[in-house]
């Protein structure tokens, strides 16, 4: 191979493992992590929103046709500044949980449990939506985080 | 490397043509719904289906016909046309036939299905979804029948031609296409393994309950992978057919086999990728796909180096001064006898350029947390299967079916303008959908009855209307050059035969032809991809089973479009702590 291909392979290397080298820092250094496993997670049939600690809060979200059952229905309340820990799961077949502006952008799936954690720093009505499709009803799926 | 045409008759001259011919009827079907989709998702028309489709049932048919039935049977046709051309050794009758009547029987059982509703699964089919059973035999038809060529007639063909010239290389052509076929036969296994192992039964009623997240790794272990086998035919194209049509050379053949040879490395092993999303599996393999990703994306870096340089090359041959000079002494409008095909791989390669870049955000780990599921990927893959490799798969649909019959392109000024078209209303509709994806828009959504429906005020979101209105605006445009490519290949296909029907190819040559020892020898690639893959997926199979196996997840059957919820509800077991 000649010297042109070779320095742009290099180049087109360098290029993906600066890349590579961003994201694990994102990842790790700011804390922008994907779900992982969790072995321990307990599965539930029941949605519900429980207050761990000061203006902390952790939401158990069933996912089913055509709706989230967070407890109170589709629908949760916290203050301004809480911090919620999200469970999801699906009670029949697959879902999603993207809550706008957020990096929460879930699956639910029946059997296991999907976590992730957001901060919620401005106050208003964030939209809770089912991206995956579910049948019939799939379009109109979702839910909402009032911040107040 | 063979560069004359060799002529062809009888049945595998039938085959090759309604090979191509019939899946072509069916995208005329898989764009029309397309189009039905970009209009319902910008609102403007709000309606659950269409002339007695539901629009989930359309979105089915669309992917299954346009990403599977359509991208498989032109593997298969093309990859059978360029073996017989370039290794100069008859096809199989038998086998042939044998492929045909697999594929086209597979195909017209999964038609069955989708259009009587029966497997509204859209073309992921997750379960715990559960289609007819007609539904994954016919899926499964129609991949046996793809790969019965390779196993039967490409590879015997270059084994006796290998016999034959102990001491030349294989041609270029040859090497990327069994490269692609032999990646297709590998993640075949595991879409076998949870087809025939989970949905088949579940869909017979031999059970009744299943592990979805097992089933998925399983299907995003084929997922991925099928995305190069869509892609390779175009690069072989682009490699060997192209810097020809421009008037010049490949700028290097080694360069090329190890792109191809890449691929096979790290096409298979990345499909966490599409999980990144998922719980139930590590953060800490999921980021070791995406390292992989990153790695299969080095193949397509070197693949543009390399075009641009033999477009370059071709370039300054046609005259061209400066250091830009040669991209305007470029074919691109020229009805100079097979030069109209290079409008096609021109305007794929702009609409590739937009796929690379949003593929490399979507595999960036991370990152994807802002664009999974939203119309962002969907504006990707307009650009990437929808883009580069549906223009060249159309563009050599019609020169080959102009070759097989013996005759001149018809009404080449609309064969030309199609592309561009194309590839301008898909840019327009990638940008659109890109931005509505930020905003928030899911994707496989009818938003004209939810989201963009101002009735419905606790859902509507107006701010997703400008865009999503543009979006319909650049699908239009695409449309309006499909019917352009529509009304030539019909002319073409009527037209009177002036020539003998041949194959024929134009094929390049090389500038630097020189080969490197590491591109030489395949077994080392075959054995570090199988173990790339055991490496890549042992743990990740084995964490979806230890809480899936033991989980719950009953079937619900895809009837009359809609959902049916198991007879008897079993209650999800809850695991050990
Ligand atoms: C002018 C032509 C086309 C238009 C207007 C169009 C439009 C669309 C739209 C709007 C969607 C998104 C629907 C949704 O997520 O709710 C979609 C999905 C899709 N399109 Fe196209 N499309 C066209 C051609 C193609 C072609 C040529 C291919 C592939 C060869 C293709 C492959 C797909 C696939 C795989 C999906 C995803 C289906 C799913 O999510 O299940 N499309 N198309
Ligand atoms: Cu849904
Ligand atoms: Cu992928």
């Amino acid at each position: 191979m000649d010297l042109f291909e070779k320095r742009a392979m290099a180049l087109a290397l360098s290029l993906v493992l600066m890349f590579f080298g961003l994201i694990v820092y994102a990842a790790k250094g700011l804390q922008a992590d994907l779900p992982t496993c969790l072995p321990n997670a307990r599965l539930f049939k029941n949605g519900q929103m429980v207050e761990v600690g000061p203006n902390r809060y952790q939401v158990d979200a069933v996912a089913f046709m055509w709706s989230f059952d967070m407890g109170q229905g589709n629908t949760i309340k916290v203050p301004r500044g809480a911090v919620v820990d999200f469970y999801v799961t699906s009670r029949d077949v697959m879902h999603g949980y993207h809550i706008d502006k957020t990096l929460v952008n879930l699956m639910a799936i029946p059997g296991a449990v999907t976590y992730a954690r957001a901060k919620f720093d401005e106050a208003g009505e964030y939209q809770i939506i089912c991206h995956e499709y579910c049948g019939l009803g799939h379009q109109s799926m979702a839910g909402k985080v009032i911040v107040e | 490397m063979q560069t004359q045409a060799i002529p062809l008759k009888g049945a595998t001259r039938f085959i090759i043509l309604s090979e191509l011919i019939i899946p072509f009827i069916l995208l005329i079907l898989g764009v029309l719904l397309g189009l039905y989709q970009v209009l319902a998702r910008a609102g403007i028309i709000k309606s659950p289906d269409i002339l007695g489709i539901n629009y989930y049932q359309g979105l089915t048919l669309h992917g299954v016909i346009n990403a599977v039935v359509f991208t498989t049977f032109f593997a298969v046709a093309f990859g059978n046309a360029i073996m017989l051309h370039q290794l100069r050794r008859p096809l199989k009758e038998g086998v042939q036939w044998a492929s045909w009547v697999l594929m086209v029987g597979g195909t017209l059982m999964a038609a069955w299905a989708m259009l009587t509703g029966r497997a509204t699964v859209l073309y992921t089919f997750y379960l715990p979804m559960v289609a007819h059973w007609t539904f994954y035999v016919g899926a499964t038809l129609l991949l046996i029948g793809s790969i019965l060529p390779y196993f039967l007639d490409w590879i015997p063909n270059t084994l006796a031609w290998r016999r034959e010239n102990p001491n030349a290389k294989l041609p270029l052509a040859v090497l990327g296409n069994l490269i692609n076929f032999t990646l297709w036969f590998l993640i075949i296994l595991p879409l076998a393994t949870t087809v025939l192992f989970q949905m088949l039964p579940l869909s017979l009623g031999l059970i009744q309950e299943t592990n979805v997240l097992v089933s998925r790794t399983l299907f995003w272990f084929f997922g991925h992978a099928l995305v190069y086998f869509w892609l390779l035919p175009s690069y072989i194209m682009l490699y060997t057919m192209l810097p020809k049509l421009a008037g010049g050379k490949l700028y290097s053949d080694p360069a090329a086999r190890l792109a191809f040879l890449l691929f096979l490395l790290f096409s298979i092993p990345v499909g966490l990728h599409h999980q990144y999303t998922e719980g139930g599996l590590s953060s800490g393999w999921k980021l070791w796909h995406a390292f992989l990703t990153f790695m299969v994306a080095l193949p397509s870096f070197i693949t543009a180096f390399t075009v641009a340089a033999s477009l370059e090359h071709a370039g300054r041959n046609n005259g061209a001064q400066g250091l830009f000079g040669w991209m305007s002494k470029l074919p691109y409008w020229n009805k100079e006898g097979d030069r109209w095909l290079f409008a096609y791989f021109i305007s794929g390669l702009i609409l590739f350029l937009f796929g690379g870049i949003t593929g490399i955000v979507n595999a960036s780990y991370n990152m994807n947390l802002v664009v999974h599921n939203t119309a962002w990927i969907v504006g990707h893959f307009h650009t990437t299967v929808g883009g580069l490799v549906t223009l060249s798969f159309l563009g050599m649909t019609l020169f080959l079916i102009a070759k097989l019959r013996g005759v001149e392109v018809k009404a080449k000024g609309l064969a030309l303008a199609a592309p561009y078209l194309w590839m301008i209303g898909f840019v327009i509709f990638e940008i659109a959908l890109s931005i509505t994806g930020l905003q928030g828009a899911p994707r496989r959504s009818n938003l004209g009855i939810s989201y963009l429906d101002p009735s419905q005020s606790h859902l509507y979101r107006g701010d997703w209307l400008f865009w999503s209105h543009i979006g319909a605006f650049g699908g239009m445009i695409a449309v309006i050059g499909f019917l352009a490519f529509t009304i030539s290949l019909v002319g073409t296909l009527f037209a009177k035969p002036v020539r003998q029907p041949e194959v024929d190819f134009p094929i390049a040559e090389a500038v630097h032809e020189q080969p490197t020892p590491l591109v030489v020898n395949l077994r080392p690639w075959v054995t570090a991809t199988l173990l790339l893959i055991v490496i890549s997926y042992t743990y990740p199979l084995y964490e979806s089973m230890t809480r899936g196996v033991l989980a719950n997840a009953p079937g619900y059957r895809s009837e009359g479009n809609s959902l049916q919820p198991p007879q008897q509800p079993s209650e999800q077991t809850s695991l050990p702590k």
